[in-house]
């Protein structure tokens, strides 16, 4: 693989890759395919009207895992590209997905990815994406996901996001639509600082019977960051519900947490849970008792609640 | 070991300034102290005082021969110095294991934190790995504050209400854990508490009220006194 040292150290942050993945994996690099990898299993095809790729993965495929990460080193590149993934009935799969932007120079960097997910019967898929920025050039860092889930009777997604460093603005938008006794679970994770921005949208659609969903948010907001949660959850039948989100704010940072959730069904139980304060100052009182310095404290919550 | 001289320590209020200990005067040396006295009566400010968390209007604090009046919380507490809290402060996604390998200061294996749990009747197998979050109940919270202090195994141990909130779990259990304490490290434990079978165990009771020390000797002198004191008949009869 040509990926020099900076890329390298992209791929560690987003995919903790040091080396080649085993398996199946596609690795684009400054909008281009650097390299890619299928399995028996598990197919990897470039798309031919509009950049991006599918990923095909056979019924009943187990304990298997896909990397598809993303990395910008191009100064001023916009890359926007669209990934579908099909998840055969029965398959129980891993997929990770990340972009790193190391971005030196003074023009913007954006990585735009549309990522569709078909998950069939019974099928259970866990989804990791992880955001990373770095350089010291002027130029902005700048990542909007989009991610569409569609899951089949009986299906399960986990999706599990992270942006923790170095990402100046970010639209994330997710919108899923869930079939009878499906399941959405999503675990975000987001931390800003300085001048960034976060907004960050759901919109789950709970249409079959007994399906459910979870879409649970922590975030930290230092600096003069801002950060947008909002989340709509509509109960079509018989379905469970939960949002919840849950935010430390420090220094001048600002949150705001836009609760939807809408019945439409009179067996549609919807919970929504919002929580926004700074660290509480008992909880710096304890750790100091056992020898941490005050930053150290703020640290060690930090962490604990992003964990 | 520790010595107050002349502490005072006023608090805002709405109805003004009010002084919640006048010029209180003590030194510890025994190796187990019990505070005890009326609700009100500046216990728990005492101690935290001690600690660091609350700063003297007047007075000074010695430690160990050291002047660490304006020391902070910090600092007191890497000079020797624990405090186990009356309500125990949740944290979201910091698990029982980060807790007690932050109080030591160093990563403790899975056997090491079992002593410690299982002294405070606890299962590490059941809790290692629990967030101390809204999840626990309060005499759990309060068992894992205790194995948390104990972990430390300071110069002196300072604890406000260590019964309070344990459930189901026999006083004769926590009073082998302090006994064990004191076996292990030596040192000085300030134990505040209202319980008898706490009081029965200490080498000094000393008695606060209304900001003052009242009473201060052996327990033999001073529990008789606490226990023979006149209630009020409306109360004795119910009970």
């Amino acid at each position: 693989m040509a990926l020099d040292k900076i890329q390298m150290n992209l791929l560690k942050e987003v995919a903790n890759l040091e080396s080649v993945p085993e398996g199946a994996y596609n690795i684009r690099s400054n909008g281009k395919l650097e390299s890619r990898n299928c399995t028996e299993n598990i197919e990897i095809v470039t798309k031919k009207d509009k950049p991006g790729i599918d990923i095909i993965i056979r019924p009943g495929t187990k304990n298997e895992r896909v990397d598809i990460p993303v990395i910008l080193t191009q100064t001023g590149l916009n890359d926007l590209v669209y990934n579908d993934f099909y998840i055969g009935e029965g398959a129980d799969v891993l997929v990770v997905a990340g972009c790193g932007i190391h971005n030196a120079g003074d023009k913007d960097s954006e990585h735009d990815g549309i990522h569709s997910f078909h998950v069939g019967k019974n099928a259970r898929l866990k989804y990791i994406e992880k955001h990373y920025g770095e350089g010291d050039g002027n130029g902005s860092r700048i990542l909007n996901p989009t991610t569409i889930v569609e899951i089949d009777e009986n299906g399960y997604m986990e999706m599990e996001t992270a942006q923790i460093k170095g990402v100046d603005s970010t639209y994330r938008l997710t919108k899923a639509v869930l079939k009878d006794k499906a399941t959405l679970v999503i675990h975000e994770k987001i931390m800003t600082h300085g001048k960034q921005t976060a907004t960050t949208e759901f919109h789950v659609d709970l249409n079959g019977k007994n399906s459910g969903t979870h879409v649970v948010s922590r975030s930290v907001a230092k600096g003069d960051s801002h950060q947008k949660f909002i989340s709509c959850v509509n109960g079509n039948n018989l379905c469970n519900g939960h949002t919840e989100c849950d935010a430390i704010i420090m220094d001048n940072g600002k949150v705001t947490a836009v609760p939807e959730i809408t019945a439409n069904d009179e067996n549609a139980s919807l919970i929504h849970e919002a929580a926004i304060g700074k660290i509480a100052g008992e909880q710096l009182i304890k750790l100091m008792t056992l020898g941490l310095t005050e930053k150290e404290a703020e640290e060690e919550i930090i962490n604990g609640f992003l964990k | 070991m520790l010595e107050l001289k002349n502490i005072s320590f006023s608090a805002e209020n709405d109805e003004g300034k009010k002084e919640i200990i006048h010029n209180v005067s003590l030194k510890l040396n025994e190796r187990f102290i019990a505070l005890t006295g009326p609700n009100g009566g500046g216990k728990s400010t005492l101690a935290k005082i001690i600690a660091g968390i609350y700063t003297p209007t007047d007075g000074q604090i010695i430690f160990d021969g050291i002047d660490i009046t304006g020391k902070s919380i910090t600092e007191r507490a890497r000079m020797g110095i624990s405090f186990g809290f009356q309500q125990p402060v949740r944290f979201k996604g910091i698990t029982v294991q980060d807790l007690i390998n932050l109080a030591t200061g160093k990563k403790l294996s899975v056997a090491q934190i079992c002593d410690y749990l299982s002294d405070v009747g606890l299962c590490a197998r059941e809790y290692i790995n629990r967030e101390v979050n809204a999840s626990l109940s309060g005499g759990e919270l309060k068992r894992i504050e205790i194995a948390m202090v104990m972990a430390r195994g300071t110069k002196l141990t300072i604890f406000d209400e260590p019964e309070a909130g344990i459930d189901l779990w026999s006083f004769s259990n926590l009073i082998s854990v302090f006994e064990k304490m004191y076996e292990k490290k030596g040192g000085t434990i300030l134990i505040i508490s209202h319980q008898e079978r706490i009081l029965n165990i200490a080498d000094r009771i000393i008695v606060i009220a209304n900001g003052e020390i009242v009473k201060d000797g052996k327990k033999e002198d001073v529990l008789d006194g606490l226990l023979t004191a006149k209630t009020c008949a409306a109360l004795t009869d119910k009970m």
